[in-house]
């Protein structure tokens, strides 16, 4: 079933699964509206502090940093099962999918330690209309990526079970879109919530 | 008894739900839950239920269910509105306390808004779109099934509230403080918000779903401005579902979790911030009038030609309005809230975005006119329906670029003229529309069709208590009659307006009444549509028998201009549909799923569990979900093959199949 170049890609050689393709790309577009809401929840909300701290006074760029290249490193990895896949290389493509799912599942807990070192510091969501705005912003892409975590373990699953079916191959296709979607929402996190919250 | 069981009980039956007339709506309720369990038990139906309806992926079934639900709701939110009117009746009423007059409004709009019109609608796109363009289904049929459930259990959440808990007393838009916790304390408010959510996550599922199909299902030949009218307002439609409610999601979450798990968003301590409520709301609020006109626009499309038996005037320009109406529709939703304090320069601008929709809308009035000049009118009711909608829908228009003028603003604001202007617009368009619309494919869903004169009759009540009810409201309004007011001292000379208002109201009852049994007395002496094609029609779904088979299209056919079928017809060559039995093929259908009802059920219950703040209910709940979704993920085999026997066999019988 090699894939020979200049035709198309397994998870578009059936024109039903063609349509699930388009189907989640539309979904996309609803996801990019649900973030554009709250994005704009989270700048207004910005300055509004009470009596908490500001953005400057608990953002610490280090771990956040760490996150950011675990993540991104992790939208490498979903391309290499991808193109495994595309190959037709079973076993590749399982393994650079559970790199994947680990390196996501290291992002949420460090996501998760940040969030639990805030609130055992007093910085609970209800000190501050700033708060709520930054954890909800954050913590709602923080619960994507977990929803993506368990998706791609119902996926390792199904590819173990099944091995590279057409529907495979396409869910395969959607749950990379769908990751690096997610990547693409962290570069704005982190440029609009944190880099811009340290210099301020 | 033990402590915690009387917490129990009070939580559960606070003193507004029992009421004498609530706790007798529940005897009522649970006798005729009972009566239809123990009909469907002697019957041995439940087996029937379960396999044709409960867990249907058929298009045409779940259009119909739609259809019957919003239905229901129609009735529902027409007694909250009666009660209204009642109250309203003479000066100083006490037919109801404040508390539950609020629930009433609050109830009425929401069921009117999310739970009759935009499923049936719904139903109306899922009965016709798939056949117009010539598919044999939607894009995602289980999809489509898990949209339909989550709005059955989404209402159904939202109407037990008035018998277990309390109903929320927020106002349709539910704004904040008053929605929070420090004012709201009781369940009702919970009930708003995950009711909806429940059942928005429905329709953006909905919006998906018919904009691939329209995008990627339609007939070979059908190109973008072949398509049907309506075809094209049901893809707007889901643009518009699709960026609309995303905001309102949010909105209805950030309260959610002000309320449950103590965020301020919208608190006043803390600096939340209540307008940003309102901004969100209405970001989804207003694209969603339109959301809630498009379709009807669409169905007069179709109506207005097939009675005056016309092509549609000004095609592209039907398509350009629509097109611009979704546009502008996203620039629009301070014009809610002027008195924001925005300043003149961003009133102005949402002033004039406003005023600027009136002109595609115009478009489409005359284009409408213009098809019936010369045409070979019949007066059928879906034709009356829009002949009321004509007149009906221009004065709402011209009140709404009344409103959208600024400084006038400032005195209509919240007043009874916003109640006529909006009652106005969504009664006499989107309602007249809808019911045209159920009127006109009523044949194509079940096989026979309403019968005429009692359909007129429906029609001259429901349309001379419209005129009645809300013409006089306009005056309320301009004399200072606020909104949501539980009564009204006498002496302010409302009395006779209100009085007016109440007895058009229930002379609307009348009509809904005569409708209801216009549908039951029709189904008792059926009047067979034969043909398929009985409003001699001019797009694809008249193509086909009445009701059409679980495959639509056993050929699929080839598209060459508008109204296809109408040109077939034309040239003499409607045999093209039929088949030949050498052409016959199999046909790849979905397979019925309980998944999607399970899915809703889950849903159902976590959402109970986060009213009642019960989090081992919620998570419960969520684990359901979870467990339906990861099943749904693992199933593989969802399609079966009818084989062409069974094909050739049904269109025999059907008398489709040349000799």
């Amino acid at each position: 079933m090699n894939n020979p170049i200049g035709s198309l890609p397994a998870e578009f050689e059936n024109t039903h699964e063609g349509v699930k393709i388009l189907g989640f790309w539309v979904f996309l577009a609803t996801d990019v509206m649900l973030f554009a809401s709250l994005f704009a929840v989270y700048v207004v909300y910005r300055s509004r502090v009470a009596l908490g701290p500001t953005p400057a006074q608990i953002f610490a760029l280090g771990p956040v940093l760490a996150e950011t290249l675990i993540l991104l490193t992790s939208s490498f990895t979903v391309s290499l099962s991808l193109y495994a896949a595309r190959q037709s290389r079973l076993k590749s493509a399982i393994g650079w999918l559970v790199v994947t799912l680990l390196l996501g599942a290291s992002f949420v807990s460090l996501e998760i330690r940040e969030f639990v070192k805030d609130v055992l510091a007093g910085h609970t969501w209800h000190q501050s209309a700033f708060l709520s705005g930054f954890f909800t912003l954050v913590g709602t892409h923080g619960s994507h990526v977990t929803f993506g975590i368990g998706w791609a373990v119902l996926l390792t699953l199904e590819l173990v079970l099944r091995g590279l079916t057409v529907a495979n191959r396409r869910k395969l296709f959607t749950f990379a879109l769908y990751w690096h979607f997610l990547d693409i929402v962290w570069i704005f996190l982190f440029s609009v919530v944190y880099l811009a919250g340290v210099m301020t | 008894m033990r402590p915690w069981f009387i917490h129990l009980i009070k939580l559960l039956f606070p003193p507004q739900v029992l009421l004498p007339d609530i706790v007798g709506i529940d005897i009522g309720l649970t006798l005729s839950a009972l009566a239809i369990a123990l009909y469907l038990t002697k019957a041995r139906r439940w087996g029937w239920l379960w396999r044709e309806w409960l867990t249907t992926v058929d298009h045409k079934r779940i259009g119909i269910m739609y259809i019957i639900a919003a239905l229901i709701m129609l009735f529902r939110g027409g007694v909250d509105a009666l009660m209204i009117r009642s109250q309203l009746i003479v000066p100083e009423a006490h037919f109801m306390g404040a508390q539950q007059y609020d629930e009433v409004f609050t109830t009425h709009g929401t069921v009117m808004i999310f739970f009759m019109a935009m499923p049936f609608f719904f139903g109306l796109f899922n009965v016709a779109v798939p056949l117009m363009i010539g598919a044999r289904d939607v894009a995602f049929p289980r999809l489509n099934a898990i949209s339909f459930w989550l709005f059955a259990f989404g209402a159904a959440l939202f109407n037990i509230s008035f018998s277990i808990g309390g109903s929320p007393s927020a106002g349709w838009f539910s704004y904040p403080p008053y929605s929070e916790l420090q004012f709201n304390p009781g369940v009702g408010e919970n009930y708003y918000l995950l009711a909806l959510q429940v059942s928005g996550i429905g329709s953006i599922a909905t919006g998906i779903n018919f904009l691939v199909t329209i995008l990627k299902l339609r007939a070979p030949g059908m190109t973008l401005m072949k398509m049907p009218l309506f075809v094209w307002s049901a893809l707007v439609t889901s643009t518009l579902i699709l960026f609309a409610f995303p905001p309102l999601t949010v909105a209805l979450g950030l309260t959610m979790l002000d309320r449950l798990f103590g965020a301020s968003f919208f608190t006043l301590a803390h600096e939340g911030m209540p307008m940003m409520y309102a901004n969100l709301f209405w970001i989804f609020g207003h694209p969603e009038v339109y959301i809630l006109i498009m379709p009807a626009f669409g169905i007069f499309s179709e109506v207005v030609p097939t009675f005056s038996r016309k092509p549609l005037f000004g095609y592209e320009a039907m398509v350009i309005s629509l097109l611009a109406i979704t546009f502008l529709s996203y620039g629009v939703w301070v014009h809610h809230f002027f008195e924001m304090g925005a300043g003149p320069g961003v009133n102005v601008f949402f002033g004039l975005s406003t005023m600027l929709i009136a002109i595609p809308t115009g478009v489409k009035m005359f284009n409408w006119l213009f098809t019936m000049w010369g045409g070979r009118i019949r007066l059928s009711v879906p034709m009356l329906w829009q002949l009321g909608f004509i007149p009906t829908f221009v004065v709402g228009g011209a009140s709404g670029v009344m409103l959208a003028a600024v400084a006038a603003d400032y005195q209509y604001h919240n007043s009874y003229f916003v109640i006529a202007h909006f009652h106005n617009v969504i009664v006499g368009g989107t309602v007249f529309g809808l019911l045209s619309g159920m009127y006109y494919w009523w044949p194509k869903m079940f096989g026979w069709k309403l019968n005429e004169r009692q359909g007129r009759w429906a029609f001259a009540f429901f349309f001379t208590g419209f005129w009645l009810t809300f013409m006089p409201q306009y005056f309320l309004g301009l004399e200072g009659m606020t909104r949501r007011m539980a009564s009204y001292p006498p002496g302010l000379g409302w009395g006779g307006l209100n009085a007016m208002s109440t007895i058009g109201a229930f002379i609307m009852g009348v009509g809904f009444a005569i409708l209801v049994y216009n549908i039951a007395w029709s189904r008792m002496h059926p009047e067979w549509d034969t043909t398929g094609d009985p409003w001699d029609g001019r797009t694809l779904e008249w193509s086909l028998p009445s009701p059409a088979p679980a495959y639509n299209f056993a050929r699929i056919p080839e598209v060459h201009e508008r109204d296809a079928w109408w040109a077939m017809k034309q040239r003499g060559e409607t045999d093209a549909v039929k088949l030949s039995p050498d052409q016959v093929e199999p046909i790849h259908v979905p397979k019925n799923t309980p998944m999607p009802i399970c899915l809703a059920v889950s849903f159902f219950v976590g959402s109970i569990g986060m009213v009642f703040a019960w989090h081992w209910m919620a998570i419960l709940g969520g684990l359901g979900v979870v467990a339906a979704l990861a099943y749904g993920s693992l199933e593989d085999d969802t399609d079966r093959e009818l084989d062409p026997t069974t094909v050739l066999n049904t269109e025999k019988r059907l008398g489709r199949v040349h000799p």
